[in-house]
Protein backbone atom coordinates (compact mmCIF):
# COMPACT_ATOMS: atom_id res chain seq x y z
CA UNK A 1 0.00 0.00 0.00
CA UNK A 2 2.61 2.63 1.02
CA UNK A 3 4.67 1.93 -2.04
CA UNK A 4 1.82 2.07 -4.35
CA UNK A 5 1.29 5.49 -2.57
CA UNK A 6 4.69 6.19 -3.24
CA UNK A 7 4.65 5.73 -6.60
CA UNK A 8 1.47 8.21 -7.32
CA UNK A 9 3.11 10.52 -5.30
CA UNK A 10 6.35 10.60 -7.33
CA UNK A 11 4.71 10.21 -10.71
CA UNK A 12 2.56 12.89 -10.33
CA UNK A 13 5.28 14.92 -9.18
CA UNK A 14 7.25 13.85 -12.30
CA UNK A 15 4.08 15.09 -14.41
CA UNK A 16 3.98 18.58 -12.31
CA UNK A 17 8.25 19.20 -13.04
CA UNK A 18 7.11 18.92 -16.75
CA UNK A 19 4.00 21.18 -17.03
CA UNK A 20 6.15 23.53 -14.47
CA UNK A 21 9.13 23.54 -17.00
CA UNK A 22 8.44 25.78 -19.75
CA UNK A 23 10.41 26.03 -23.33
CA UNK A 24 13.40 27.93 -21.09
CA UNK A 25 15.53 28.55 -24.01
CA UNK A 26 16.67 31.58 -23.33
CA UNK A 27 18.86 32.73 -19.60
CA UNK A 28 15.94 34.26 -18.13
CA UNK A 29 16.00 34.85 -14.49
CA UNK A 30 13.13 33.32 -12.23
CA UNK A 31 12.89 36.45 -10.56
CA UNK A 32 12.57 38.28 -13.81
CA UNK A 33 9.37 36.81 -16.21
CA UNK A 34 8.66 37.27 -19.40
CA UNK A 35 6.12 40.16 -19.04
CA UNK A 36 8.82 42.31 -17.11
CA UNK A 37 9.90 44.18 -19.99
CA UNK A 38 6.79 44.18 -21.39
CA UNK A 39 5.78 46.66 -18.38
CA UNK A 40 9.18 48.42 -18.74
CA UNK A 41 7.85 48.91 -22.62
CA UNK A 42 4.33 49.86 -22.07
CA UNK A 43 5.71 52.93 -19.91
CA UNK A 44 8.99 53.81 -22.78
CA UNK A 45 6.47 53.76 -25.35
CA UNK A 46 4.42 56.51 -23.84
CA UNK A 47 7.11 58.23 -22.82
CA UNK A 48 8.62 58.17 -26.26
CA UNK A 49 5.36 59.49 -27.74
CA UNK A 50 5.64 63.04 -29.01
CA UNK A 51 3.85 65.42 -26.68
CA UNK A 52 0.45 66.26 -27.84
CA UNK A 53 0.21 69.83 -28.48
CA UNK A 54 -2.53 70.55 -25.67
CA UNK A 55 0.23 70.21 -23.70
CA UNK A 56 2.60 72.58 -25.43
CA UNK A 57 -0.22 75.26 -24.67
CA UNK A 58 -0.95 74.35 -21.50
CA UNK A 59 2.97 74.86 -20.40
CA UNK A 60 3.28 77.79 -23.02
CA UNK A 61 0.02 79.40 -20.92
CA UNK A 62 1.79 78.78 -17.62
CA UNK A 63 4.38 81.74 -18.43
CA UNK A 64 2.02 83.87 -19.58
CA UNK A 65 -0.07 83.88 -16.84
CA UNK A 66 3.54 84.26 -14.99
CA UNK A 67 3.86 87.62 -16.56
CA UNK A 68 1.32 88.94 -14.17
CA UNK B 1 -6.82 67.92 10.32
CA UNK B 2 -5.58 71.17 11.94
CA UNK B 3 -2.19 69.62 12.51
CA UNK B 4 -1.88 70.11 9.02
CA UNK B 5 -2.15 73.52 8.94
CA UNK B 6 1.41 74.27 10.51
CA UNK B 7 3.15 76.66 7.84
CA UNK B 8 6.90 76.75 6.83
CA UNK B 9 8.22 80.02 5.32
CA UNK B 10 8.88 79.17 2.15
CA UNK B 11 12.17 80.97 0.81
CA UNK B 12 11.48 83.48 -2.09
CA UNK B 13 11.87 81.96 -5.93
CA UNK B 14 14.62 83.61 -8.49
CA UNK B 15 13.59 84.08 -11.75
CA UNK B 16 15.78 81.75 -12.25
CA UNK B 17 15.23 79.66 -10.21
CA UNK B 18 11.40 79.40 -11.90
CA UNK B 19 12.97 78.84 -15.40
CA UNK B 20 14.48 75.94 -13.76
CA UNK B 21 11.19 74.81 -12.58
CA UNK B 22 9.56 75.27 -15.79
CA UNK B 23 12.40 73.52 -17.88
CA UNK B 24 12.27 70.69 -15.32
CA UNK B 25 7.97 70.58 -15.08
CA UNK B 26 8.47 70.07 -18.66
CA UNK B 27 11.05 67.32 -19.28
CA UNK B 28 9.09 65.43 -17.05
CA UNK B 29 5.63 65.27 -19.30
CA UNK B 30 6.00 62.20 -20.99
CA UNK B 31 7.25 59.86 -17.79
CA UNK B 32 3.32 61.84 -16.05
CA UNK B 33 1.59 60.45 -19.21
CA UNK B 34 3.11 57.26 -18.86
CA UNK B 35 2.37 56.69 -15.19
CA UNK B 36 -0.87 58.12 -15.72
CA UNK B 37 -1.93 55.81 -18.42
CA UNK B 38 -0.81 53.24 -16.40
CA UNK B 39 -2.83 54.40 -13.49
CA UNK B 40 -6.13 54.82 -15.50
CA UNK B 41 -5.45 52.91 -18.40
CA UNK B 42 -7.32 55.09 -21.04
CA UNK B 43 -5.27 57.53 -22.67
CA UNK B 44 -7.74 60.47 -22.66
CA UNK B 45 -8.16 60.74 -19.34
CA UNK B 46 -4.60 59.69 -18.27
CA UNK B 47 -4.03 63.12 -20.10
CA UNK B 48 -6.89 64.88 -18.49
CA UNK B 49 -5.17 63.77 -15.25
CA UNK B 50 -1.87 65.13 -16.36
CA UNK B 51 -2.82 68.51 -17.37
CA UNK B 52 -4.65 68.87 -13.66
CA UNK B 53 -1.33 67.24 -12.13
CA UNK B 54 0.62 70.37 -13.87
CA UNK B 55 -1.45 73.03 -13.28
CA UNK B 56 -1.34 71.57 -9.74
CA UNK B 57 2.29 71.47 -9.76
CA UNK B 58 2.64 74.86 -11.62
CA UNK B 59 0.35 76.49 -8.72
CA UNK B 60 2.28 74.73 -6.47
CA UNK B 61 6.11 75.48 -7.52
CA UNK B 62 7.25 77.16 -4.54
CA UNK B 63 6.83 74.18 -2.30
CA UNK B 64 9.66 72.14 -4.51
CA UNK B 65 12.94 71.82 -3.56
CA UNK B 66 15.44 72.78 -6.24
CA UNK B 67 17.84 69.98 -6.50
CA UNK B 68 15.46 66.92 -5.81
CA UNK B 69 13.57 64.88 -7.94
CA UNK B 70 10.65 66.59 -10.43
CA UNK B 71 9.77 63.52 -11.09
CA UNK B 72 9.03 61.89 -8.01
CA UNK B 73 7.74 65.24 -6.47
CA UNK B 74 5.13 65.43 -9.73
CA UNK B 75 4.13 61.69 -9.31
CA UNK B 76 2.68 62.09 -5.87
CA UNK B 77 1.21 65.38 -7.47
CA UNK B 78 -0.57 63.07 -9.91
CA UNK B 79 -1.31 60.22 -7.67
CA UNK B 80 -3.06 62.36 -5.61
CA UNK B 81 -5.52 63.71 -8.78
CA UNK B 82 -6.06 59.88 -9.59
CA UNK B 83 -7.26 59.13 -6.07
CA UNK B 84 -9.51 62.04 -5.95
CA UNK B 85 -10.92 61.63 -9.19
CA UNK B 86 -10.95 57.70 -8.69
CA UNK B 87 -13.17 58.34 -5.37
CA UNK B 88 -15.48 60.70 -7.26
CA UNK B 89 -15.78 57.52 -9.57
CA UNK B 90 -14.49 59.13 -12.58
CA UNK B 91 -12.66 55.77 -13.83
CA UNK B 92 -15.15 53.05 -13.02
CA UNK B 93 -14.89 50.68 -15.72
CA UNK B 94 -13.29 52.61 -17.81
CA UNK B 95 -10.91 50.09 -19.64
CA UNK B 96 -11.62 50.29 -23.37
CA UNK B 97 -10.82 47.29 -25.62
CA UNK B 98 -10.73 49.23 -28.87
CA UNK B 99 -8.59 52.21 -27.14
CA UNK B 100 -6.05 49.53 -25.63
CA UNK B 101 -5.45 47.59 -28.98
CA UNK B 102 -4.94 50.90 -30.42
CA UNK B 103 -2.00 52.32 -28.16
CA UNK B 104 -0.31 48.86 -27.61
CA UNK B 105 -0.09 47.46 -31.56
CA UNK B 106 1.87 50.66 -32.73
CA UNK B 107 4.75 51.00 -30.43
CA UNK B 108 8.49 49.78 -29.57
CA UNK B 109 9.54 46.72 -31.29
CA UNK B 110 10.21 43.33 -32.82
CA UNK B 111 8.41 41.24 -30.59
CA UNK B 112 4.81 40.04 -30.59
CA UNK B 113 3.06 42.89 -29.59
CA UNK B 114 -0.20 40.99 -28.62
CA UNK B 115 0.97 40.38 -25.10
CA UNK B 116 1.24 43.69 -24.46
CA UNK B 117 -2.44 44.55 -24.64
CA UNK B 118 -2.78 40.90 -21.89
CA UNK B 119 -0.20 42.72 -20.08
CA UNK B 120 -2.00 45.89 -19.99
CA UNK B 121 -5.59 44.32 -19.14
CA UNK B 122 -4.13 42.53 -16.35
CA UNK B 123 -2.34 45.81 -15.24
CA UNK B 124 -5.39 47.37 -14.70
CA UNK B 125 -7.12 44.45 -12.95
CA UNK B 126 -4.93 44.84 -10.50
CA UNK B 127 -5.65 46.51 -7.36
CA UNK B 128 -4.54 50.07 -7.40
CA UNK B 129 -2.15 50.49 -4.85
CA UNK B 130 -0.24 47.60 -6.29
CA UNK B 131 -0.20 48.81 -9.60
CA UNK B 132 1.22 52.39 -8.74
CA UNK B 133 3.69 50.04 -6.65
CA UNK B 134 4.78 47.92 -9.54
CA UNK B 135 4.46 50.85 -12.29
CA UNK B 136 6.52 52.74 -9.98
CA UNK B 137 9.26 49.99 -9.23
CA UNK B 138 9.07 47.78 -12.23
CA UNK B 139 7.99 50.29 -15.18
CA UNK B 140 9.42 54.22 -13.83
CA UNK B 141 12.79 52.48 -12.64
CA UNK B 142 12.14 54.24 -8.91
CA UNK B 143 13.70 52.48 -5.89
CA UNK B 144 11.80 50.71 -2.96
CA UNK B 145 12.52 54.31 -1.24
CA UNK B 146 11.28 55.98 -3.45
CA UNK B 147 8.69 55.03 -4.38
CA UNK B 148 7.68 54.44 -0.55
CA UNK B 149 8.23 58.27 -0.60
CA UNK B 150 5.67 58.70 -3.48
CA UNK B 151 3.37 56.89 -2.07
CA UNK B 152 3.80 58.13 1.44
CA UNK B 153 4.07 54.39 3.09
CA UNK B 154 6.97 52.17 4.37
CA UNK B 155 9.76 50.66 1.79
CA UNK B 156 8.44 47.23 3.11
CA UNK B 157 5.09 47.88 2.04
CA UNK B 158 5.81 49.14 -1.34
CA UNK B 159 7.95 45.67 -1.07
CA UNK B 160 5.30 43.80 -0.23
CA UNK B 161 3.10 45.65 -2.92
CA UNK B 162 5.50 44.70 -5.77
CA UNK B 163 5.40 41.30 -4.87
CA UNK B 164 1.60 40.98 -4.79
CA UNK B 165 1.04 42.46 -8.20
CA UNK B 166 4.35 40.51 -9.48
CA UNK B 167 2.49 37.44 -8.45
CA UNK B 168 -0.61 38.17 -9.70
CA UNK B 169 0.64 38.85 -12.98
CA UNK B 170 2.67 36.12 -13.19
CA UNK B 171 -0.16 34.02 -12.58
CA UNK B 172 -2.71 35.43 -14.76
CA UNK B 173 -0.64 35.92 -17.55
CA UNK B 174 0.46 32.03 -17.58
CA UNK B 175 -2.69 30.73 -17.04
CA UNK B 176 -3.73 32.83 -20.13
CA UNK B 177 -6.38 34.01 -17.31
CA UNK B 178 -7.30 37.49 -17.31
CA UNK B 179 -10.75 38.87 -15.30
CA UNK B 180 -12.92 40.38 -17.54
CA UNK B 181 -13.26 43.99 -16.46
CA UNK B 182 -12.83 43.74 -12.88
CA UNK B 183 -13.67 47.64 -12.73
CA UNK B 184 -17.17 46.19 -13.53
CA UNK B 185 -17.37 43.79 -10.88
CA UNK B 186 -19.45 45.44 -7.74
CA UNK B 187 -17.94 43.15 -5.32
CA UNK B 188 -13.99 44.16 -6.61
CA UNK B 189 -15.29 48.14 -6.74
CA UNK B 190 -16.26 48.01 -3.49
CA UNK B 191 -12.73 46.19 -2.49
CA UNK B 192 -11.32 49.11 -4.32
CA UNK B 193 -12.71 51.42 -2.69
CA UNK B 194 -12.36 49.95 0.97
CA UNK B 195 -8.15 49.99 -0.38
CA UNK B 196 -8.13 54.00 -1.44
CA UNK B 197 -9.79 54.82 1.88
CA UNK B 198 -7.18 53.11 3.26
CA UNK B 199 -4.39 54.83 1.17
CA UNK B 200 -6.31 58.18 1.74
CA UNK B 201 -5.88 57.93 5.58
CA UNK B 202 -2.29 57.01 5.19
CA UNK B 203 -0.15 59.87 4.51
CA UNK B 204 0.15 59.38 1.17
CA UNK B 205 -1.62 62.37 0.87
CA UNK B 206 -0.03 64.44 2.53
CA UNK B 207 3.68 65.29 0.79
CA UNK B 208 2.87 67.55 -2.58
CA UNK B 209 0.30 69.59 -2.78
CA UNK B 210 -3.39 70.39 -0.64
Amino acid sequence: MATGNTEFMSSSRDEKNKAAKPQDGSGCKPQDPEWASGLKKLYDSVVDEPLPDSFKDLLSKLDEDEGK
Amino acid sequence: MSKDKKKRELPKRSAADKRAFKRELTEVVPHLRAFARGLCGRPDMADDLVQEALLKAWAAQDRFEPGTSMRAWTFVILRNAYLTDMRRNRFRGEYDEGVAERILTAPAGQEEPLHLSDLHRALLTLPPERREALLLVGAGGFSYEEAANICGCAVGTIKSRVGRARAALSSMLEDGDIPDRALDDPAAHRAILEELDEVAAGRGEAAATK
